[in-house]
């Protein structure tokens, strides 16, 4: 049996058909079926909706969001169900459950999973080392395997008309040692995860200030701001900003660098960008190598006359 | 309550794409490629603990470390910057480092340590980028762990810790014992230290531990390892960069905004 895992609610997003994805090729390779396990609000209409994706098997733990209890209760379906390997969204929650969930099964734990072969009957995963400057190719020697995708590596699952019984259960009685006390309000403006166009700041820039104007860049162009670890670090954009290797993995169709000189860790964000446009006074910079379009120049000259030109051509529309 | 810190030296993380090689006999960068440092989100974890310590939520902080004879550097540095012990547990192992090994060693480490309240690791190690091991050692210990904290108060006899969720900040109390990795953020600058410092952690002892020490033998480490590498490379990375250029700001803006609706990323009229 293979484990998808999914926190989306009130449906499958996109993340959680990858997740279903990958798992059904992993099925089909091993001879495997899959089961989908949903969690968190509206987790019904979620499992419900994976029949369509491939799902053989969908269970619904309705509201647990508590990622102690979600360990607990994925390591008992895990068991019952005799799972080979659990796959999860390599993000902020994925990210510790994977590795838990993994331990706790006595298995092995992939993180940051890009690509999964198999060879020799045996799940072989691919995955990013030292900030993405290189690849491992890499087999684990104890089932099973909890591995938690990269968003947008994988092959987003097909839908079709077919449908899955729903399998409703109770979240473990476990007593809370962890309390989730309060959920900031998401930050205003697009966030960065889905948005089709994104405009991205970095240490180039020179000031926090300028990232005032990526906003009213990015409100031209219907896009989101984005940020690279050095300007989180310097306190000019806040975390949930941050696109990298430990910040969020995003696909736009056009993504830009405005100031970030392009460490592997941040390139490691980018790769399902279709067009990068990199501005950066080194002409050396290695976001030249991942750029379709470059400029070497001052960002902070250029940003003011990106916006002029852009205004100018919505007016002459 | 006693902190203790997991550290790690990595390979400088600086050290740009071009320059970064892997030995495909060992599957690992070749032996003096760059100098090793302590990882950054490692230096986040250690200035966290410190904070809590000027605080007056934790009373002492231990650096821990495992790895080889290098590490110590990393561990003075640490001492210097008023950790108020180190800890280096020796042990070598071949090839790319695996997170159960590591999580086995260091939870042994821990419990040596008697088992202080709070464990904070680094959200992950830049060099082999796993994200593991903080949540190894917390399944090992049986302890809850939050991860991606960024700020840790007092609070009503539990700690209050804040965290990087997958919509934004959230805001959770959890009780001791508790493992917390820890992220980067500009509150968590590791502090510098000064001249007399470094000389007073010079003249402080280090702890040195062996593997055995901890009542692991040979056998049981290497059956601690989950990972099998086939390979490991540095992709090519073909470059179709195409540079606009102009006179000035103006018709450089132009110039990127044209080839930009020539490529259908913008309206004709954007």
């Amino acid at each position: 049996m293979i484990l998808a895992v999914t926190w989306d609610t009130g449906g499958l997003g996109r993340s959680g058909q990858e997740v279903l994805g990958a798992a059904t090729t992993l099925a089909t390779a091993l001879g495997e079926t899959v089961t989908l396990a949903a969690l968190g609000h509206d987790a019904g209409a979620t499992a419900a909706a994976a029949g369509a994706y491939g799902a053989g098997h969908a269970v619904a733990f309705d509201d647990v969001v508590e990622r102690e209890a979600a360990v607990d209760a994925l390591a008992e379906l895990a068991r019952e169900l005799g799972a080979r390997a659990v796959l999860l969204v390599d993000d902020e929650r994925g990210g510790e459950i994977g590795p838990r969930l993994a331990q706790r099964l006595g298995g092995t734990a992939i993180t940051h999973a890009l690509a999964l072969d198999v060879a020799d009957s045996q799940p072989v995963w691919t995955r990013p080392v030292f900030g993405g400057k290189a690849l491992a190719a890499v087999r684990t020697t104890a089932e099973p395997v909890v591995a938690t995708l990269r968003q947008g590596a994988f092959v987003a699952a097909v839908s079709t008309n077919r449908t899955v019984e729903v399998e409703t259960r109770a979240a473990p009685g476990a007593a809370a040692v962890v309390e989730l006390l309060e959920v900031a309000p998401p930050a205003a403006g697009i966030a960065v995860g889905q948005a089709p166009v994104i405009v991205s700041g970095g240490r180039g820039l020179g000031e926090g200030e300028s990232f005032g104007e990526l906003e009213e860049l990015a409100g031209l162009l219907g896009g989101a701001v984005g940020a690279s670890l050095a300007a989180v670090d310097a306190g000019w954009a806040p975390a949930d900003r941050q696109v990298g290797l430990t910040g969020k993995t995003v696909s736009p169709d056009l993504y830009f660098a405005f100031g970030i000189s392009g460490a592997s860790q941040h390139l490691a964000g980018i790769g399902g960008a279709k067009v990068v446009v990199a501005v950066n006074t080194d002409a050396e910079a290695p976001i030249f190598g991942r750029a379709r379009l470059g400029v070497v120049m001052d960002c902070r000259k250029l940003l003011p006359a990106l916006i002029e030109e852009l205004r100018r051509r919505a007016a002459a529309q | 309550m006693h902190a203790v810190v997991l550290l790690k030296q990595i390979l400088d993380w600086e050290l740009p794409p071009r320059k970064f090689r892997i030995d495909p006999a060992t599957n690992c960068p070749p032996a003096g490629l760059a100098p090793k440092l302590l990882g950054p989100f490692e230096q986040n974890a250690l200035e966290l603990a410190l904070q809590l310590k000027d605080a007056g939520v934790v009373t002492k902080v231990t650096a821990l470390l495992g790895g080889g004879e290098a590490g110590v550097e990393t561990l003075r540095k640490a001492l210097s910057v008023h950790a108020d012990e180190a800890v280096l547990v020796e042990y070598a192992a071949d090839g790319p480092d695996d997170p159960s090994q590591t999580a086995s060693v260091l939870a042994r480490a821990i419990e040596r340590l008697g088992s202080p309240e709070l464990v904070l690791a680094g959200r992950q190690a830049g060099d082999w980028d796993y994200g593991q091991v903080g949540y190894l050692v917390a399944e090992r210990l049986g302890r809850p762990a939050v991860g991606l904290v960024w700020r840790v108060e007092q609070g009503d006899g539990r700690l209050h810790v804040w965290r990087n969720g997958p919509g934004g900040t959230e805001k959770l109390a959890v009780r001791p014992p508790a493992v917390l990795t820890v992220t980067n953020h500009d509150s968590l600058q590791l502090r510098m230290s000064s001249v007399l410092d470094l000389m007073a952690a010079n003249k402080k002892t280090i702890e040195r531990w062996t593997t055995d020490d901890l009542g692991l033998g040979d056998a049981e480490l290497e059956a601690a390892r989950r990972l099998d590498f086939d390979r490991v490379w540095v992709p090519e990375v073909e470059s179709v960069c195409e540079f606009v250029a102009g006179e000035d700001p103006a018709e450089v803006a132009a110039a990127l905004v044209g080839r930009l609706v020539d490529l259908k990323m913008l309206g004709s009229a954007a």
